[in-house]
């Protein structure tokens, strides 16, 4: 790859790291209930809204009661996306008049946005109204998003406080979030979006001439609709759902350079600046940068290694005559599936962006990447989105590795475990096992299912060599880690990959939330352990190192036999080693 | 790494032994020239005991083992098949595989068989201490030997209760734990301390505790059981030694839990492997699909085997340790908490100064004549056993010549000589004679009994005392019938090298606090001079209690020692607490460890040992976890060596063939766990550094040893095979 290529990457990489702290600083004094510049215009809002749901915003949830309200307003969002996709032929805004969506397709989609997962089984322009895309979808897409941001603040506030019973109001939390940071951050990025071409309409598809006449076809039908204000949180709160099919590859959907780098912005901004936020609200900065420096470090790593399998080209297109030389006309490479105006740098940072943080939205195909390159996100996945991971959700993810982390090195310095003066005993390896045993668990056991029943076998288009075993896969990595991010190249639209798919997406959010607040609850109690020399120190190069070296060990040795027929041994046949 | 000789010997002739056991099953008579009989026969029965731990109720226990041992049950099985001619895979590879299954569980098996058998060997010699002895037991009250006599009726030692009294005479063994309720005798407790010279007991004061099991050698005693049958101290002592009745400790439960989630994590590895492996052979078209042989041998490849079978010995061998250095710990808990000590509170005297504090200079005030007190101060500390009372008596002599007239104890006192003893109430001692009273004792006693007296206290007296006081020493007024004759001088002997131990303790981020009665004037020199981090002057019991108090509501752990029934508040409440054998009763019950040699310095030994227990949980599951990334490099090509050849491009260890490559890793990581079991024992070494430096040298050796070794070790065992002809 070029210079210009890195340049991109280093300049996407710099902005992104200077917003974390201003960013992480608002976003703490908006949990920490402080005043923000914002108070004037949204206070009033706040309160009213505390007054018309009759929420007592003083109330102080203990993590039981915490849980309780995240489950129940979760399931009550899931019935109401499953129901307006059922009931949308006869509500209003369907232009095109689009029937009833599948019963399996509904409840795949309407678990997938609840869980913030966003996993497309369907075509958006050809399956969902108007309505269905802004009260179900959009709505969630920020909802969903407030839901693991307000895990994560109750899991810090675990962490911060000491013998005390409560972790915070979860609505509280979810207001706050949705109305502090989502809303303002989206409608900047939504307008920066707009001035750059992406549609914003209520209007119908738009009929018109191709530019170059076929004989099948007179005219061409262009799907527009409200598109900008649900990219905008797509990718503000790691959704990653896209309003067309083909997502930010859309040139409706993702028009230039510029609106592609807002929107790879957009991907990693939250997750990361909660980093800070994390290191902010626990009283030491120090241990936010440790970890955002870990998830940044294995970020640049695996783009590495996208970047490198991509620009290396295919030995098939060599032996086809199409030239793979990088100079300054041609990007050179593995082209397959890429956007012309984005080309190979700013197709494998989104592609690793996306991945590394539980976004899923796409601006290449991955099914076309080179077996190495496609393995980049698929791994990312496959880590447990805690690479930055979904907002909220990430971070909340990644303390569940500290915790496993934190134990097996205190031990080693001689010490029962502590992290940031709580100790890590019983209760809490069980729940940060159980964090980091599900994704797992379902990713592999679904895979399984899919590649040896004949439902699951039916709709591998790809056979006779490791490429589908790959796609199946991928699918069940993403679900099973709420990405939501497409392999393709699979047929997952039907009742079996819907159903499945669906309940791994089920699980595999609310059985983490879960034994998160279970942690929060149990450190809440505990006494603050003051740290002294003998203390494990969480903020220092060696401690990432040792963060990373865990990481990467309970993800290569979890997934590393299925790789290996897939990706692995795909990249060796067609390298011919 | 560099092991001890006798460690290397025990791996050797475990292996040997155990071959022996299996193949020959001939007890061989194993002849080496160095090794005692006795350890001999305990290796012997550990061979014996690792395969009655075969037992699954007791595997259960363990669950990364049990998976192992599920394993080998199902390969043996396929063996079976495949000796019936229906083999999955050739019938010697299925066999290899399932011998050296059974081999790592063994192996796990033995090494928890050692730890528990050097326990054993000492729980036996505590046995025989405890059989049933005949008892006098005193019906009703009793204060003196000849009334008891004939008021006694012999009893078996099972027959006493709490509250009972017995009698004992000189070579009588005592039947029971007890108070003593009367008398003053000799004992030797050498069954319980394996220290051969007789201690003193008497009642009152803080060494009225006896136990049962030890023997009197001389007088007599009236003792006051506290303890019913079974419950007493040697009886927790041999439970605790055997680990017959040990409980999993919250540390060790936690660490199980991580390793069984990696074990459900491989364990799903393996299993949706298969499929994986059956979907890929249709997809290549050529083929066959993983064998459940090598899916079993993956499995335990991948699972935390390494810790998961020595964890019980180094839990084991903790507590051994202790037992080494004469510390009985009253639970694997409190082990444990000792690793984790914040703040150590130590007694001055004894731990940070040498028990006796020694007269260094008269100090005369108000123009006396220095003669003069000297001569008082010897009259005061004639009855004054004391070695600060002897050192006066010896000071006096030496300076000017006072003959120390020859004075037994307060009983035998000369005509018209009335010894004052001291007591912690007045704080001061003294004699009456022929009309004069002569005290000496703590400066601000004395100041206010010459105050009371209605005499003046002379200018020079109190610069004097705070001069003293400020140099470390303890000031001692000397006053002849209310009047100030001046000061003694008594130093503090700060024991050497302290002062490097509590910097070290300071580097493991410990906090050091001297205890002691002193004023705080003394107290902060001395802590100055030894380098501890705070003191506590002037303690009472209830400023001790206060203080640990203080730091546990700050999160910190509190360890400290004590021996009299006045600590036993204090003990209770302390996390680490260690009473001395030689402590009260009262003291012994409310410690949770007991240290049999009655050395306070020993706290600091007793923080590195529970150190050292985490530690080498935490190195070993570290360096086993490791281990697995070569397993992989090892088994994957292998195992889908028909479907995908290619694959064989990871097999950069270049290992021979794919049977050889499975087998060598089976080898591999069952000799590891014999090659650790020295280590487990022994534990890993602390050094007194902090957290930082400790965490950088244990990830170097265990996590990047651990990474490593199994590459050069697979690749060794690959090629043995391959020269023996095995593959």
């Amino acid at each position: 790859m070029n210079l210009y290529g890195w340049l991109q990457i280093i300049l996407y990489l710099v902005v992104l790291l200077a917003l974390v702290k201003p960013l992480g600083t608002f976003m703490a004094k908006v949990y920490q209930g402080e005043r923000t510049f914002l108070e004037p215009v949204l206070g009033p809002v706040e309160r009213f809204m505390y007054r018309l749901s009759g929420v007592n915003p003083g109330e102080d949830m203990s993590w039981k009661t915490y849980a309780v309200a995240v489950i129940l307003f979760n399931a009550f969002g899931l019935l109401a996306v499953y129901l307006l996709q059922r009931f949308q032929a006869v509500l209003p805004f369907n232009p095109q008049g689009l029937g009833p969506v599948s019963a399996d397709s509904a409840w795949n989609t309407a678990v997938s946005f609840a869980s913030n997962t966003n996993w497309q089984g369907y075509g958006g322009e050809t399956t969902m109204s108007y309505l269905t895309q802004m009260l179900g979808l959009t709505v969630q897409n920020f909802v969903s998003a407030a839901t693991g941001m307000a895990v994560l603040v109750a899991l810090i506030r675990g962490i911060v406080r000491h013998t005390a019973k409560g972790i915070g109001n979860f609505w509280v939390d979810l207001t706050r979030s949705t109305l502090y940071i989502l809303l303002p951050l989206s409608l900047m990025v939504a307008l920066a979006l707009v001035s750059q071409g992406v549609a914003q309409t209520f209007s119908e598809y738009k009929a018109i001439l191709p530019l170059q006449a076929t004989t099948s076809a007179t005219d061409q039908m262009i799907a527009v609709g409200p598109a900008a204000s649900q990219i905008a949180i797509k990718q503000l709160g790691t959704n990653g759902g896209g309003f067309f099919n083909v997502n930010s590859a859309h040139p409706l959907e993702n028009p230039t350079p510029f609106s592609n780098f807002i929107e790879m912005l957009s991907i990693l901004l939250i997750p990361a600046a909660l980093c800070y936020t994390f290191g902010k609200m626990v009283g030491d900065t120090r241990q936010g940068w440790a970890i955002l420096i870990t998830m940044t470090l294995i970020f640049a790593a695996f783009l590495s290694l996208a970047v490198w399998a991509e620009q290396g080209g295919n030995p098939a297109f060599t032996a086809m005559g199409v030239d793979q030389t990088q100079t300054h006309l041609n990007p050179g490479g593995n082209m397959e599936g890429k956007e012309l105006r984005f080309g190979i740098a700013n197709s494998a940072l989104w592609a690793t962006a996306t991945t590394a943080a539980s976004n899923g939205s796409v601006n290449s195909m991955h099914d076309s990447y080179m077996p190495l390159g496609g393995m980049v996100p698929l791994f990312m996945m496959q880590l447990g989105e805690i690479i930055f991971g979904g907002v909220g959700s990430g971070l909340y993810g990644m303390l569940g590795f500290v915790i496993v982390a934190v134990f097996i090195a205190g031990l080693m310095v001689g010490r029962t475990p502590e992290y940031l003066g709580k100790k890590i005993e019983v209760y809490e390896m069980k729940m940060a096992a159980l964090m980091l045993l599900i994704p797992i668990l379902l990713a592999k056991v679904g895979t399984a299912i899919a590649v040896v029943n004949p439902l699951g076998l039916a709709t591998i288009w790809n056979t006779g060599g490791p490429h589908g075993f790959s796609e199946v896969l991928y699918a069940f990595s993403s679900a099973a880690n709420n990405n939501g991010s497409a392999f393709a190249g699979l047929g997952a639209n039907n009742p079996f990959y819907n159903i499945a798919l669906g309940i791994c997406m089920f699980f595999a959010r609310y059985w983490l939330i879960v034994p998160a607040l279970a942690i929060a609850g149990s450190l809440a109690r505990k006494k603050k352990v003051p740290a002294s020399s003998g203390t494990l120190p969480t903020h220092t190069p060696l401690f990432v190192a040792w963060l990373i070296g865990v990481i990467m060990i309970v993800g290569a040795l979890s997934f590393i036999p299925a790789l290996a027929l897939g990706p692995i041994v795909e990249h060796l046949m067609i390298f011919g080693m | 790494m560099k092991q001890p000789q006798d460690n290397r010997r025990l791996l050797h002739r475990s292996l040997w032994s155990l071959l022996a056991m299996i193949y020959e099953k001939v007890k061989m008579t194993i002849q080496t020239k160095k090794v005692t009989t006795v350890r001999r026969e305990m290796y012997q029965r550990a061979v014996v005991e690792s395969f009655i731990k075969l037992d699954p109720r007791a595997m259960v226990r363990n669950p990364v083992m049990f998976v192992v041992e599920v394993g080998s049950l199902l390969t043996t099985v396929l063996w079976i098949q495949a000796l019936l001619g229906q083999g999955e895979a050739p019938t010697g590879f299925i066999g290899a595989i399932a011998l050296w299954l059974w081999f790592t569980v063994l192996f796990a098996n033995f090494s928890e068989a050692v730890a528990e058998g050097r326990g054993k060997a000492q729980a036996e010699s505590l046995r025989k201490a405890r059989k049933d002895t005949p008892a006098r037991k005193v019906r009703g009250e009793a204060r003196d030997v000849q009334a008891t006599l004939s008021n006694v009726e012999v009893v078996s030692s099972t027959a006493l209760r709490r509250n009972d009294l017995y009698l004992v005479e000189a070579g009588d063994i005592l039947p029971a734990d007890g108070e003593i309720a009367a008398g003053i005798a000799s004992v030797d407790e050498s069954a319980v301390t394996g220290e051969s010279a007789p201690v003193v007991r008497e009642a009152g004061g803080d060494r009225s505790a006896v136990t049962g099991g030890t023997r009197l050698l001389s007088d007599w005693l009236i003792v006051r059981v506290s303890a019913d049958p079974g419950e007493g101290f040697l009886d927790r002592m041999i439970s605790m030694v055997e680990g017959a009745k040990r409980q999993k400790t919250p540390n060790e439960i936690a660490l199980n839990i991580l390793l069984a989630g990696f074990t459900i994590i491989f364990l799903v590895v393996c299993a949706t492997l298969l499929p994986y492996s059956l979907y890929s052979v249709g997809a290549a078209g050529k083929g066959t699909a993983i064998t459940i042989t090598v899916l079993v041998a993956l499995l335990v490849c991948l699972i935390p085997t390494t810790i998961g079978g020595l964890l019980s010995a180094i839990g084991i061998a903790g507590m051994d340790r202790m037992i080494q250095r004469n510390v009985i710990a009253m639970s694997g808990r409190a082990v444990e908490a000792a690793g984790d000590v914040d703040v150590l509170l130590l007694d001055k005297t004894g731990t940070i100064t040498l028990g006796n504090r020694q007269a260094v200079e008269f100090i005369p005030v108000n123009g006396v004549d220095a003669y003069e007190l000297a001569e008082a101060a010897q009259l005061a500390s004639l009855a004054d056993e004391t070695p600060e009372g002897r050192s006066i008596v010896v000071l006096a002599k030496e300076k000017f010549g006072l003959r120390g007239r020859s004075m037994g104890s307060s009983d035998e006192a000369p005509e018209g000589m009335h010894f004052i003893p001291f007591t912690a109430q007045t704080r001061m001692s003294g004699v009456d004679f022929d009309g004069t009273a002569i005290r000496k004792g703590a400066p601000d006693t004395m100041i206010e009994i010459i105050h009371s007296n209605n005499n003046g206290v002379p200018s020079d007296l109190r610069p004097a005392v705070e001069n003293i006081a400020r140099m470390g020493g303890t000031p001692l007024v000397v006053s002849r019938n209310s009047h100030a004759l001046g000061v003694i001088h008594l130093k503090d002997i700060v024991k050497g090298g302290i002062k490097e131990r509590f910097a070290q303790l300071r580097k493991m981020g410990i906090k050091t606090v001297m205890i002691t009665g002193d004023n705080p004037l003394t107290a902060a020199a001395i802590a100055a001079e030894a380098g501890v981090d705070d003191f506590l002057a002037q303690a009472t019991p209830e400023a001790k209690l206060k203080l640990i108090r203080e730091h546990q509501a700050g999160g910190k752990l509190v360890a400290m020692t004590g021996d009299g029934t006045n600590d036993a508040p204090a003990l209770a409440q302390a996390d680490v607490a260690v009473a001395m054998n030689t402590g009260t009763q009262p003291a012994r019950e409310a410690a949770n460890m007991i240290d049999l040699d009655s050395n306070p310095t020993k706290l600091i030994e007793i923080v590195e040992i529970g150190k050292q227990l985490l530690m080498t949980r935490g190195a070993l599951t570290t360096f086993s976890i490791a281990n697995d990334v070569a397993k992989y490099f090892a088994i994957i090509p292998a195992a889908f060596a028909s479907t995908y050849p290619v694959l064989n491009t990871l097999n950069f260890m270049r290992l021979a063939t794919p049977e050889s490559a499975i087998l060598s890793a089976v080898i591999f990581n069952a000799l590891i766990i014999i090659a650790l079991i020295p280590l487990a024992l022994r534990g890993v070494p602390y050094r007194a550094v902090g957290g930082a430096q400790l965490l950088r040298d244990n990830l170097l050796i265990y996590g990047l040893g651990g990474l490593i070794a199994p590459f050069i070790g697979i690749k060794l065992i690959d090629m043995l095979l391959v020269a023996l002809r095995l593959v």
